[in-house]
């Protein structure tokens, strides 16, 4: 036993340290590379939180319909909650990288698509990172083939055509007659859905809408509009609901247990939410520490920004020689922020180019991300960071277990990956960067991708009820 | 892979979920619970750390009590009464 201690210490000493050399070796190689740099810790740091905290999106809604558990949706509503103080801070301050997202019915439906794949898969997009650096197999399976080579299958072929309205191919070939986007990077399903329908959706952000902007001048716009309105009064409520249906009764009738009278006055139900709240420190702790480090990243990457004089490392990449990594608008993906699965879908897009597919003829490659190789991928590095990060902080504590999937975790993990790959291209995002920064940032986009996200996973829950009744009455026959 | 959940003695029971990730285990505990008598015991034995926060707080809000949690060679075990 304390062999195995010793010798998880020594793991995770080496990797920090690998780490540490990485960085060194690309701070050697050219200063630009800072910027990828940060992603790295940035990503170590959220690893190494999500892991210590279970913080898991899939557990927050899947844990309250399948075991009537709230820890989770309580952890991530405090980190919501800081990170939309923290957001509009540095959006008043001109420090912000945030940028609201096309908004629409299709923001839901995909939400959707998405919370049965986490259900099935046994976690979301963070969440599965987290687990990989716990040694759980299934959830590389999700992320390799699910995330990575699912997510670039889905944005370069045709096989979704047939449900591609006339209106959006026709509105999307006016747009490659028009010169942009280039007709050669217009090949694919999602191509057609891109430039013929979500490129016209609205973006919609609290602060930038007139009224707002007319009735609350200066910062104030950004801390009523943005995070009082869009984060902070809807997770209260949301808070206060899950209480009473979760909590207050148990809870209630404890404290009456205690008191030795009835508990029903306000200041019982006040001490409820507290109770629910604390209930698990270690979530809530790290829900408020997600909540600064993400908006401390956002500062971070806006200040590397500023620095190198760019708004995009695909212009450092070109700077460097570097050109063939970059889109034909010299960009690559670097959202500025905490994001998952662009990223993956990368990966999964430069693995099939190896086996002869070519993945620059889309628009999501071709076009917005580039491809660049994952040495040289920023956000790639910070989904690496959140593994290594969740490794380290795993065996510091001895929990890591390297787990092959086996049997029936096989096909949910393959089934459940395909869908959160499938389900986060739709709205451009996951339960990270489709829900959590969009509506920390004042975007009510973002609650619409979670509510159908938490939508998907009742039906993911209700499924694995029916399928986990059947196989307990098979155990339960013998007796 | 299977889930084992046999009656080890009188009012006794062990589940084991080894192997299982995310949410089987929560949902396999909760499930045997259900089919237990008050005041019996059952032995849960898992290897996901992750099930094990939510299991606990799930113990603590229905009434449950979890006498024992123990960590041996990266199982868990937990023992717990039904309230």
């Amino acid at each position: 036993m304390e062999n195995e201690e010793k010798r998880n210490k020594i793991w995770a000493f080496v990797i920090t340290g690998a780490l540490i050399l990485i960085s060194l070796i690309y701070y050697r190689v050219n200063v630009f590379y800072m910027y990828l740099v940060a992603y790295i810790w940035f990503g170590f740091a959220y690893g190494m939180m999500l892991q210590y905290g279970r913080f898991c999106f899939a557990s927050a809604s899947r844990d309250l319909f399948a075991a009537g558990v709230p820890r989770m949706a309580v952890g991530i509503l405090v980190a919501l909650m800081f990170f939309s103080l923290i957001q509009a801070t540095l959006a008043s301050t001109n420090m912000s990288t945030f940028h609201p997202a096309p908004f629409g019915i299709h923001t839901l439906i995909a939400g959707m698509i998405f919370g049965v794949g986490m259900v099935l898969s046994g976690g979301c997009a963070s969440g599965s990172l987290y687990k990989i650096g716990e040694g759980n197999m299934t959830s590389f399976l999700a992320a390799f083939f699910g995330l990575c080579i699912g997510q670039a299958i889905f944005v370069d072929v045709k096989w979704f055509n047939f449900l591609m309205p006339q209106k959006w191919i026709d509105t999307a070939a006016a747009k490659a007659a028009s010169g942009f986007p280039p007709a050669a990077n217009m090949t694919s399903s999602f191509d057609t859905y891109l430039a013929g329908y979500v490129w016209d959706k609205p973006t919609v952000r609290m602060s930038d809408i007139a009224a707002v902007r007319e009735a609350m001048p200066g910062a104030s716009k950004y801390f009523i509009g943005d995070a009082l309105l869009t984060a902070l009064i809807p997770a209260v409520i949301l808070l206060i609901v899950i209480y009473i249906f979760y909590i207050r009764k148990g809870f209630l009738k404890k404290r009456a247990k205690q008191k030795g009278s009835p508990a029903s006055g306000l200041s019982d139900d006040i001490a409820g939410i507290w109770n629910m709240i604390t209930a698990s420190q270690r979530t809530t702790l790290m829900g408020v520490l997600i909540g600064i480090v993400a908006g401390l990243h956002i500062l971070v990457m806006k200040g590397m920004q500023i620095r190198f004089g760019v708004n995009n490392f695909g212009r450092l990449l070109t700077k460097m020689g570097h050109s063939a990594d970059v889109s034909v608008s010299g960009t690559v993906f670097d959202p500025g922020y905490w994001y998952i699965t662009s990223q993956e879908g990368q990966l999964g897009g430069w693995i099939l180019e190896k086996f002869g597919w070519n993945m620059h003829d889309n628009l999501f490659f071709g076009v917005n991300n580039g491809l660049p190789v994952p040495w040289r991928n920023p956000a790639l590095w910070m989904s690496f960071g959140i593994i290594f990060g969740a490794m380290v902080m795993a065996r510091l504590n001895n929990e890591f277990k390297f787990k092959l999937p086996k049997g029936e975790l096989i096909a949910w993990g393959l089934i459940g990956g395909l869908l959160m790959g499938f389900g986060s291209r739709p709205a451009l995002g996951c339960n990270i960067g489709a829900f959590f920064i969009r509506v920390a940032g004042g975007d009510p986009s973002g609650w619409l991708y979670g509510t159908g996200m938490v939508g998907g996973a009742f039906i993911g829950v209700k499924f694995f009820n029916w399928w986990s009744e059947r196989k307990m009455a098979k155990e339960m026959e013998a007796f | 892979m299977a889930m084992k959940f046999e009656k080890t003695g009188e009012g006794t029971y062990m589940l084991d979920v080894c192997g299982y990730v995310c949410p089987h285990p929560q949902i396999y505990c909760k499930k045997s619970l259900e089919k237990m008598g008050e005041g019996d015991v059952v032995e849960v034995i898992l290897d996901n750390p992750s099930s094990v926060e939510t299991i606990v707080q799930m113990c603590d809000q229905v009434g449950h009590d979890v006498l024992e949690r123990k960590t041996e060679g990266g199982k868990i075990h937990m023992k717990i009464k039904k309230g």
